[in-house]
Order: C-alpha cells, then sequence, then structure tokens
C-alpha cells in the first residue's frame, strides 16, 4: 500500500509518487498538446466571421423552411440508386470477403506464414481508406455515375466484413468439426457441415449490420459524382436551393433510421 | 417410438434449413434475385469511359508501386553498406543523389504538409473536446445514474448524433461557419459524442453495483460517489474508446477536406481533379501508414489497461 510520511505519521496515498508523476505528466502533455491544436485552428479561423453567426444559422433556417415538398418525387431514382449501391455493395463484398476471412483465420488458412499476411494486408488496406476516397478513384477511373459507388462500397466494406467473420471463425467450436471429419468427410464435406452451420449468424448479422452502414455512406458518395441521393444535395448545394437541400437532409434522415430500424429487427431475429 | 420419427426411418438425412417457414424462405429468396437483376439491370456502365479510364488506373497503379521501388532505391542510396553486404538483394547502387528523387519533392510539397498538419491537428483538438463533452452526456445516458428527464435529453443527443453523417454536419457547418479547420473541429467533435458517449453509457450500466454501493455507504456527495465508485471501474474502457476514436477521427478528417471542412481531403481532392496520380499515391500511403501506426498503438494502450 502506498504511503506518504509526514511528520513521522503514514498517510494514506492512492498511487505511490512515481506512479504519480507519470500520471502528472501525461496529463500536461495530453493538455499541450490540445492547447498548441487548438491555437492553431484558432488562427486559421476568421473569428470576425463569428460576430453574426446567429443571423447566418437564421438566414439559412429561413430559407431551409418549409421544405420543397413536391422535390419529394423528383428523389425516387436517386434514392432507389443509393439504395442499390448499399445493398448490391454490401452482397459483392460479401462475395469477396469470405474466401479472405477464411485465408485470415488461424484455424482455416492454408498458410500462416504466407497467406494469411497477405490477407490481413487486404483488410487493413481496404479498411483504412474512407470510402469517399475509394469513390473519388473510381470516378476518375470508371467515370462519375452508380458503378464507381458500388464499386466502391464493395471495396470499402471487405475489410470490415473480413474482419469480423475471421474472428467469428476463429472463435468456431472445434469439437463439432472434429465430429465431421471423424465420419470420414471431406475438407469441402468438413466446410460445408461443421464449420459453415456454426458462424452463418455471425455471417447474416455481420451482414445486416454493414448494409446499415452502407446506407449511410451511399448518402453522401454523390458529392464526389458517384451517384445516389448525395449528386442530388450536391447540385442543390451548388446552387444554394435550401428548400431543396432541407427536404433531401430529411429524406437522407429517414432512410437512415429505417436502415437502422431494419437491421436492428433482423439482429435481434438472428441472434 | 414416436410415429413421426418411424416415418424419417430409412430415408436421407437432409439438412436443416436456416430459414425455418418454406413460404417465407422462397419469397425471401425470390424477391432477393428479383431485386438483384432489377437493381443491377438499372446500373448505366459506360464502356467508352471505362476504356479511357483503365489508362487511369494503370497510372494510379504505377504510381503507388513506384514510391516502393523509389523508397527501396533511397534506402540502398542513403546505405551504401546495404549493397555490399547484400547484393544479390540490393543489386549495385544506382549512383544517383538520394536527395534530388521525385518523391521527396511530391511529399515535401507545401500543400501536403499543410493539409496533413491540420488534419492531425483537427483529430487531436476534436477528440479531447469529444471525450470532455461525452464524459458528462455518458452520465446521464447511463439509465441505472440518471433520473428519467436527464436521462432522455441524453439519450436524444446520442442518437442525434449518431444518425447524421459527418460529412453532412461538416457541409451544414461550412455553409454557417465558412471554410476552415473551424468547421471540420465541430463535425468531429460531435461525431465523437455519439460514439464514446453511448458505448460508455453501456459500460457505465453494466457496472459491479456493490463496488458503487459500498462507497455511498461511506457517506459520499454525489461527485465522491462517481469519482470513487463508477470512475475506477469505466476507465480502462474509457481510455480504450478514446484510443479508437482518435484512430476514426484522423480517417474522417482525411475526407472532411472535400466539402471544405479543412485538413488532408482537399489537397487530394484537387490532386484526382487534375489527375496528378503521384501525388494521390503519396498522400494516400502517408494516411494508411498513419492509420496502421494509431490502430497499432492504441492496441498497446489499450492492451495495457485493460
Amino acid at each position: 500500500m502506498p504511503t506518504l510520511e509526514k511528520d513521522g505519521r503514514k498517510i494514506w496515498q492512492v498511487r505511490t509518487t512515481k506512479s504519480q508523476l507519470i500520471r502528472w505528466g501525461a496529463w500536461l502533455v495530453g493538455l499541450a498538446a490540445f492547447i498548441f491544436s487548438w491555437k492553431e485552428i484558432s488562427d486559421n479561423t476568421l473569428w470576425f466571421m463569428m460576430d453574426n453567426v446567429g443571423e447566418v444559422v437564421a438566414d439559412i433556417a429561413g430559407r431551409a423552411t418549409p421544405p420543397a415538398w413536391s422535390f419529394v418525387f423528383e428523389l425516387g431514382r436517386p434514392i432507389w440508386d443509393t439504395l442499390a449501391i448499399a445493398t448490391l455493395g454490401t452482397f459483392f463484398s460479401l462475395v469477396m470477403a469470405v474466401p479472405v476471412a477464411f485465408l485470415a483465420a488461424r484455424n482455416t488458412t492454408p498458410s500462416k506464414v504466407l497467406v494469411r499476411p497477405i490477407a490481413l494486408l487486404i483488410i487493413v488496406s481496404t479498411r483504412s481508406v474512407n470510402s469517399l476516397i475509394w469513390a473519388l478513384l473510381l470516378v476518375s477511373i470508371v467515370g462519375p455515375g452508380v458503378l464507381a459507388g458500388l464499386i466502391a462500397i464493395s471495396i470499402r466494406s471487405i475489410g470490415f466484413c473480413a474482419k469480423l467473420l475471421y474472428e467469428a471463425i476463429e472463435e468456431i467450436n472445434v469439437v463439432q468439426v472434429e465430429a465431421i471429419k471423424a465420419t470420414g468427410a471431406s475438407p469441402m464435406q468438413v466446410m460445408a457441415y461443421g464449420i459453415v452451420p456454426q458462424i452463418m449468424p455471425a455471417f447474416a448479422g455481420i451482414a445486416v449490420f454493414r448494409w446499415d452502414i452502407n446506407i449511410r455512406e451511399s448518402t453522401v458518395l454523390g458529392l464526389v459524382g458517384a451517384g445516389g441521393i448525395g449528386l442530388a444535395l450536391q447540385s442543390s448545394l451548388n446552387v444554394l436551393a435550401w428548400p431543396k437541400v432541407s427536404l433531401i437532409l430529411l429524406v437522407i434522415l429517414v432512410a437512415v433510421v429505417i436502415g437502422e430500424w431494419v437491421s436492428a429487427k433482423v439482429r435481434g431475429a438472428i441472434i | 417410438m414416436s410415429a413421426a420419427l418411424e416415418a424419417k426411418l430409412g430415408q436421407a438425412w437432409k439438412k436443416p434449413p436456416f430459414i425455418t417457414n418454406p413460404v417465407f424462405r422462397w419469397v425471401l429468396i425470390g424477391g432477393s434475385i428479383l431485386y438483384f437483376v432489377v437493381a443491377l439491370g438499372g446500373i448505366e456502365v459506360s464502356w467508352d469511359r471505362i476504356v479511357k479510364g483503365m489508362d487511369y488506373g494503370k497510372r494510379f497503379i504505377t504510381a503507388f508501386g513506384g514510391i516502393f521501388v523509389a523508397l527501396f532505391d533511397y534506402i540502398r542510396d542513403v546505405f551504401p553498406w546495404l549493397s555490399e553486404t547484400f547484393p544479390r538483394f540490393f543489386g549495385p547502387p544506382t549512383g544517383n543523389d538520394p536527395s534530388d528523387s521525385r518523391w521527396i519533392e511530391i511529399w515535401t510539397e507545401k500543400e501536403i504538409i499543410k493539409g496533413l498538419y491540420e488534419s492531425i491537428v483537427m483529430t487531436v483538438a476534436s477528440t479531447v473536446v469529444g471525450i470532455a463533452i461525452s464524459i458528462p452526456i455518458a452520465l446521464g445516458a447511463a439509465g441505472n445514474i440518471a433520473p428519467m428527464p436527464i436521462y432522455l435529453f441524453c439519450r436524444a443527443v446520442i442518437a442525434l448524433s449518431r444518425a447524421l453523417n459527418e460529412i453532412i454536419v461538416a457541409i451544414i457547418l461550412v455553409a454557417i461557419l465558412g471554410f476552415g479547420p473551424l468547421a471540420g473541429f465541430i463535425t468531429l467533435s460531435f461525431a465523437t459524442i455519439g460514439f464514446l458517449a453511448k458505448l460508455l453509457a453501456e459500460d457505465i450500466e453494466n457496472m459491479n453495483k456493490q463496488q458503487a454501493e459500498a462507497v455511498k455507504s461511506t457517506g459520499s456527495s454525489w461527485g465522491q460517489w462517481i469519482n470513487f465508485g463508477v470512475q475506477p471501474q469505466v476507465m480502462p474502457r474509457l481510455i480504450g474508446l478514446s484510443m479508437y476514436r482518435l484512430d476514426i477521427n484522423f480517417r474522417e478528417s482525411a475526407v472532411l477536406g472535400l466539402v471544405g471542412a479543412g485538413g488532408i481531403g482537399a489537397t487530394l481532392n484537387t490532386a484526382f481533379d487534375r489527375y496528378e496520380f503521384d501525388t494521390v499515391a503519396a498522400i494516400l500511403l502517408t494516411i494508411i501508414i498513419i492509420v496502421m501506426i494509431l490502430e497499432y498503438l492504441s492496441g498497446v494502450i489499450r492492451g495495457r489497461v485493460q
């Protein structure tokens, strides 16, 4: 128990002097980093523009209400495209993520030294680049449109799905696999009857979870030209058509909330 | 033996289906296939554009590979002893002046350095502010600590923060506050609340009641109760989540620039518009490396505190 000698009496302390000093040092470094960062942001901000922020907010809010309700009929196609990007993108990413997951899981990979690091590299590199950046790249390769968004979402989701799936594969019950093996099953049969049934609930959960995330992400892909409702948002923002902007934002919010509700329901039914 | 079992004797075993209700199963399968065909058929593909774009794709891949080749050459030229010790692997030195490389020029371009610097600054500031705001909101959103009205209010804040996409918040804030890192900083701080407060509140709700009760029974005030009964229990998770959020905020800060909210994204967007794939590859690689370092660091720290 850490104590402090004072006037010949021992006083209880939460920590030893050394660990207390380390803590203070960490706080100091963190605080200094924050203050420095804040100063940089502050230096790059035109503060005199902030004097009338209230007026600007009131002005934009005034222009944006009421939303241009009649415009909603023109949003049918963009929202259909957004859903298509999210759904088909999830499907194609799962098609690619399943083999990657099996190659990355310690208990199913054919080679731990050679194949597993490559699979892990695919997972890390697809995950660390944001879907908007993928969309930028693909817009310049396949041209603006839904296709670029679809490919961007598919690639971006591989890492996420494969990571969760390979963790599920690593946690399977070996006894069941062993039992199938003992009947004389071929490796493919072991896969189909021993491993796949065990990861099927996790797989369905991951698919729905990612579909939910993809709906959110595909709503903004249009900002870089990759199709969907973001395209309508961008064109309305460019001409400062605030009533249309507010309507589009509402539609996006509704789509996201419905997506999350469906995903929660399906996951609740599976798990 | 029951009649049902009797009837099944002698028949081959069949794998039970994942969805038991046959009507629901076939409607689901049929509907999925129909949707798939219709949705896929609705996507317009311009093959002319793709054929043209393949050239861009090739240039991007060449640029990405070029960095690694250049890095290899650079290492060989800076450390000549490597080619002497491992002649088969490194080969003879190129004899170029290492500081003359085109890549150093690209990497030290003012725009890239400035953008990256701004991204990092935004990440640090917004993570700190986001955590500072998240903690009281998490306390309010924990059902076992907060009274009902506060609970509902805090849950509403969390739900709002989670429902709004970062990019959309950034667009609105850029319209209000103008271009610059302030809009990005506020966006990231706001997004941090939805993530951190929700997970922290869940952890507080799952804490060990007895420890908190023990502190309360000593006659502690509310502040002491939170500080000595609750805080030590959730601290490891708070540190882990904060590190994870730092990582996410950096990734997000890289794209906020696309809508004018500061950071490296603006530079990246310009580079894509000009088809300068060398710059694109350099920026992307830097982002990936920083993300990997952050992910490794957060893994180490989470491993130590948990």
